[in-house]
């Protein structure tokens, strides 16, 4: 008999995407794009990060024709967006059969305490942390993929170094402890005791961990991959560029290959000008989508 | 002291470490296969899954494409699993383009639905004793027809979804996903026979 929805489809889902780039698009014509550049996936919104910050006021769940839109053009997964919390945005995308959930800090939080019960739902969710705790927690609410946050929509790799780093050294700490610290650390994390105990065995977060959150350039998504990343997803970068088929290609060719210096060198030649970015320090606290999340 | 086989696992994209893994675990030695010049030690190759378009797209690019399949049609064994059945298919339903196109089956892609109708079922795959192997399909392909070398060894409600064409072997699903390892063990007996 067959049974739909456990975690291993769920988070074998995202071990299939591994290595690769996750593309955010607003239309089928940029979803076709980002395939021919050798997504493995596209995200489909209403409007990218940067756009989004831009406009200010309330950002929600996109229109569904332009997830349907992005549905019918490509044969690659579709993702899409719903706000922390939002139950009923996430039934919904559920409902239209989209391939995997982003609850998103990118969006307005519908929720200031929750965030959705993941477990819940026959599709996979992916969630952002800026560290372990923060990972683990979602991951207990049933993520089956977790990405970094960073900042999005600002270009600026710093915040997703900083949280790539954070999640990684952590692990690390965990699995060098002693089995007798793991509670107190559970207690400090704000993470279930069960999943630390799991890190100290195998070193490794339970789910796949993508970066997320200011990868402008080729040499953006190989220094996340470098910092430990399984894959990147790339938000405003891509469509915000110059000639963006060059650089999804360029993005996806550098995530593959990190650690092949010469092939980074050629794949940043002639890109045009990337996104123009916005230095951290003259973001305002409230200004900050990561700081969303509990 | 027999020295150990070499398997190749194709390092492009998708589901490499967890092959890595189970065919450690079944006793043989693993090199990534990134290059052409990384097929030289290679005695049989896994085409793990991962999205076909990406992978297919990165095989040409870098030069990987002709060797590997010259090396398939020199009888080297190969074992494709969700992409990598789509990867060996010499047809694609609805689709013009193949990728290495080798092996006598046409596929369908995400033939089961999208992502909320991945399953998981308990599956008899002809060549393996004991229990049902525990199948992980995710927005899988299936076969659609087969030439008449090419022998089913694993069906799901009536769908082909395991096939053997002398040393090429696919699954519509994941091996790589369970603690199974008896599919790795059938290929690494395939290699060593070959």
């Amino acid at each position: 008999m067959a049974v739909v929805g456990t975690d291993r489809v769920k988070r074998g889902m995202a071990q299939m995407q591994k290595n690769g780039v996750i593309m955010d698009v607003i239309n089928a014509e940029q979803a076709k794009i980002a395939e021919a550049a050798g997504a493995v996936a596209v995200m489909a919104l209403e409007r990218v990060p940067s756009d989004i910050r831009a406009a200010g006021g309330v950002a929600r769940m996109a229109d569904p024709t332009i997830v349907e839109q992005v549905m019918k053009a490509v044969t690659i997964p579709v993702m899409a967006k719903c706000r922390i919390g939002h139950i009923v945005e996430a039934r919904i995308l559920e409902a239209m059969g989209v391939d995997y959930i982003d609850e998103s800090e990118v969006l307005t939080p519908a929720d200031d305490k929750f965030h959705v019960n993941k477990r819940d739902y026959t599709v996979p969710f992916v969630c952002g942390a800026r560290d372990l705790g923060e990972a683990l927690r979602r991951i207990a609410e049933g993520a089956a993929m977790i990405r970094t946050k960073g900042e999005p929509g600002t270009g600026n790799i710093v915040e997703a170094v900083k949280h790539m780093r954070t999640v990684q050294s952590q692990l690390r700490k965990i699995a060098a402890m002693s089995e007798d610290e793991l509670v107190a650390e559970s207690k400090n994390l704000g993470a279930p005791y069960e999943l630390l105990l799991e890190i100290h065995k195998t070193g490794t977060l339970p789910v796949v961990n993508f970066a997320a959150g200011g990868v402008a350039t080729p040499a953006d998504a190989a220094l996340m991959m470098e910092l430990g990343a399984d894959g990147v997803f790339v938000g405003s970068g891509i469509f915000k560029s110059d000639n963006p088929e060059k650089f999804g290609r360029a993005v996806v060719e550098a995530t593959m290959n990190f650690k092949d210096y010469d092939l980074l060198a050629k794949l940043s030649k002639d890109l045009g000008t990337p996104m123009k970015g916005i230095e951290l320090s003259t973001l305002g606290a409230n200004e900050r989508m990561a700081e969303r999340g509990w | 002291m027999r020295s150990l086989t070499t398997i190749g696992i194709l390092d492009v994209q998708g589901a490499v470490r967890e092959h890595a893994d189970r065919m450690r675990a079944v006793g043989a030695d693993v090199v990534l296969v990134k290059h052409a010049q990384d097929l030289d030690a290679v005695k049989g190759l896994i085409l793990p899954g991962g999205e076909s378009t990406t992978i297919g797209k990165l095989i040409r690019k870098y030069d990987l494409y002709e060797p590997i399949r010259s090396r398939i049609e020199q009888g080297m064994p190969v074992f494709g699993t969700c992409a990598g059945m789509i990867l060996l298919a010499k047809s694609i339903h609805q689709q013009d383009d193949v990728h290495l196109g080798v092996m006598d089956i046409t596929v369908d892609r995400n033939s089961f639905g999208r992502q909320r109708e991945s399953f998981e079922a308990d599956l008899n795959v002809a060549g393996l004793s004991g229990d049902a192997y525990p199948a992980v399909f995710i927005r899988a392909p299936q076969v659609l027809a087969k030439g008449e070398h090419v022998d089913v060894i694993a069906t799901y409600d009536g769908h082909i979804v395991g096939v053997r064409e002398n040393s090429m072997l696919a699954t519509s699903f994941h091996p790589e996903l369970t603690e199974d390892t008896r599919l790795h063990a059938y290929f690494l007996a395939m290699v060593n026979e070959a």
